[in-house]
């Protein structure tokens, strides 16, 4: 019952003129950002952060605008993966598998209105079990001290490299990186300066859009730029669009259990979107009694990793909402836009900001509507969006993005530090460093370490005090096995070949 | 196996410094048990090991752009750079045409392509940004 009356006031927010007009701009914005190859969620939304604040939004409306565009980008993604067998964004890595071939044999409209209504039906039900989770989540994290909050900031930064580097020294090594840009500035609790070596830009501390857009957004345009040219793909003519019943009934089962796969692999930190379509479609593999015809253009190894991705999209929103930390790249851009909003995540919030949470919520369910209409019979619309040739795409990506940042602090130092950034993110994705956890640890350095600073002055400087509670033990174990784990399973989590032209 | 020798190398350096940086914070009034300097040593310290393991097990090297894309994605962070430094004396439109325009040149020398994008991307953001979304630039210098 109290579910239903959050609920009602969600839907009294999400239900204004301003709201619905946010919702349904940022999914059609989404929509394009995750169609576009080399523009996903997490660039995506990065480099529209600093656009959100010029618009003077309060945090719900803001909330609202991004999340909508970072559902958008998850339906997008596939697009470009059916299409031309180049993965809009990394989760949707996993749709080119089949898709592809599915489009090659003619059946493009099929597997595009499949994905859609499997993305539909993945991010529906995730966004109900975020509705259904996030409170009991929050309940729990009434109990945690600066001790657990410690052992969780731990968890998170020893499981988010994890799968997205193949080697577990540079992911540690890049969660380290972040944190140790977040020492630079002035100290929070002495308010002496720290690291700065004098330079007086240095005193307020690295912006963290200022490295998001950087590391995210100009990095990628370096990337695209690198490899425009040589990863071409024969595109796929679209002809009419019909909807196939049969098989998307067929694929119910298989939805349906790839979305509760995707949704909890979204909840647990540090796995994100990614690793729940691959789990999906592996699983949906797995269990399949026609194996071969997986990668030769199988209906439900399309619809599997649309849903896990899309599922997991809302899971990941669970962690970062209830104990303000993120599970993947995307929330972790959202946390910024949430810190920089001034709005704290965690219990508290659900007490005293129960507005920007439902109105967040009921806003998610009506986008999903929106992004269904969107994405079944005007995906055309979007199709066409692909052809817009990169000499005009990343030039005009990277005005949006100095634009944007200019704007916020109007110096050129911050513009320079970004370009930084950029070439720096670009060394990393060539060296295999992810960029995930530098992201997280310049958002999160300042609060681990007030945390384990409270831990202490409540502790008398004791360090045994960090392993004291249940609730911590539980977190340092599943931080310890986060980090060692990906170690022995990482030759069993690769992903199968894309199919070659 | 090179591309990892220099960034454990570098890392290393790095770090080094870093320490030397983090032993030179001054200590705070407050009494408290951690003070400023133990989690940027450890921090360091972590960092300094990780260097040091990267160096004994190098993965094997990226593979890197040959010499003439170098050369391109050289230019381009030159021409970001250009923007970023002028975009604050020249307003946005001037900087922005000719940035666009050469950015656009770089990934396709079409000079008629690289015209439209110029002209066409620095009045159209300018007017999106400046009046759709209401950004704070100025369109020149004066």
């Amino acid at each position: 019952m109290e579910l239903l009356a959050n609920l009602s006031q969600g839907f009294a927010v999400a239900l204004t003129w301003s709201t619905l007009i946010l919702a349904i701009s940022g999914c059609f914005a989404g929509t394009i950002i995750g169609s576009l190859p080399g523009l996903g969620p997490s660039n995506g939304v990065a480099i529209l952060i600093p656009l959100a604040f010029s618009l003077s939004l309060d945090a719900t409306e803001a909330l609202v605008l991004m999340t909508s565009v970072y559902y958008g980008a998850m339906y997008g993604g596939r697009i470009s993966s059916i299409l031309l067998n180049i993965p809009g964004d990394e989760p949707a890595l996993m749709t080119t598998l089949d898709g592809y071939p599915m489009a090659r044999q003619g059946r493009a409209g099929d597997a595009l209105v499949l994905s859609g209504v499997a993305s539909f039906v993945g991010a529906l039900l995730a966004t109900i079990g975020l509705m259904i989770l996030a409170p009991i989540l929050a309940r729990i994290a009434y109990l945690f001290g600066p001790a657990e909050y410690f052992a969780l900031y731990m968890l998170a930064f020893c499981t988010l490299g994890g799968l997205s580097s193949r080697n577990q020294i540079k992911a540690g090594l890049a969660a380290i990186i972040g944190l140790a840009i977040a020492m630079i500035g002035l100290d929070n609790t002495t308010g002496l300066p720290r690291l700065t070596f004098g330079s007086l830009h240095l005193m307020d501390g690295v912006d963290f859009l200022v490295a998001i857009v950087g590391l995210f957004a100009v990095a990628e345009i370096f990337i695209y730029m690198e490899s425009h040219g040589r990863e071409s793909a024969i595109g796929v003519k679209l002809e009419r669009i019909t909807i196939p019943f049969r098989e998307i009934g067929n694929s119910a089962v298989t939805m349906l259990r790839s979305t509760l796969i995707g949704f909890i692999a979204g909840v647990l930190p540090g796995a994100g979107a990614s690793l729940g379509s691959f789990l999906a479609y592996m699983a949906e593999k797995s269990l399949s009694r026609d194996k071969e015809t997986f990668g030769t253009g199988n209906p439900r190894g399309v619809a599997a990793p649309e849903a896990g991705n899309n599922a997991a999209a809302g899971g990941a929103l669970v962690p970062m909402l209830t104990l303000g930390v993120p599970g993947s790249g995307t929330t972790a851009v959202l946390l910024a836009l949430l810190v920089t909003l001034n709005i704290t995540p965690g219990p508290l919030l659900f007490e005293e900001r129960p507005e920007v949470v439902w109105g967040l919520v009921a806003s998610l369910l009506i986008a999903n509507f929106v992004l269904l209409i969107m994405n079944v019979p005007l995906v055309k619309l979007f199709v066409r969006i692909l052809s817009v040739p990169p000499w005009i795409l990343l030039p005009g990506i990277t005005m949006v993005a100095f634009g944007g940042i200019y704007s916020l602090s109007g110096s050129s130092y911050d513009l320079v530090l970004m370009l930084l950034f950029g070439l720096f993110g670009y060394l990393c994705r060539k060296l295999d460093v992810p960029t995930v956890p530098i992201i997280l640890g310049i958002l999160l350095g300042n609060h681990m370490e007030d945390s384990l600073r409270r831990a202490m002055v409540i502790s008398d400087g004791d360090w045994t005090y960090l392993f004291t509670s249940p609730i911590s033990i539980v977190l340092w174990l599943a931080a310890i096995g986060g980090f060692v784990a990906p170690m022995f399973l990482r030759n069993l989590l690769r992903t199968p070949p894309r199919v070659e032209d | 196996m090179t591309g990892d020798r220099y960034f454990g190398a570098a890392v290393l350096a790095i770090t080094g410094f870093y320490l030397y940086g983090a032993s030179t914070i001054p200590t705070g009034f407050l009494p408290d048990p951690v003070g400023s300097r133990t989690f940027p040593y450890i921090l360091g310290g972590l960092g300094f090991l990780c260097g040091f393991l990267i160096l004994l097990r190098p993965d094997d090297p990226p593979v890197w752009p040959s010499s003439s894309i170098v050369l391109k994605l050289a230019l381009a962070a030159a021409i970001m750079y250009g923007f970023a430094e002028t975009l604050q004396p020249l307003g946005f439109i001037l900087p922005s045409a000719v940035t666009t325009a050469l950015l656009s040149y770089l990934i396709a020398p079409n000079i008629l392509h690289s015209l439209i994008a110029g002209g066409g991307l620095s009045v159209g953001l300018y007017v999106i940004l400046k009046h759709g979304l209401g950004l704070g630039l100025s369109a020149f210098w004066f």
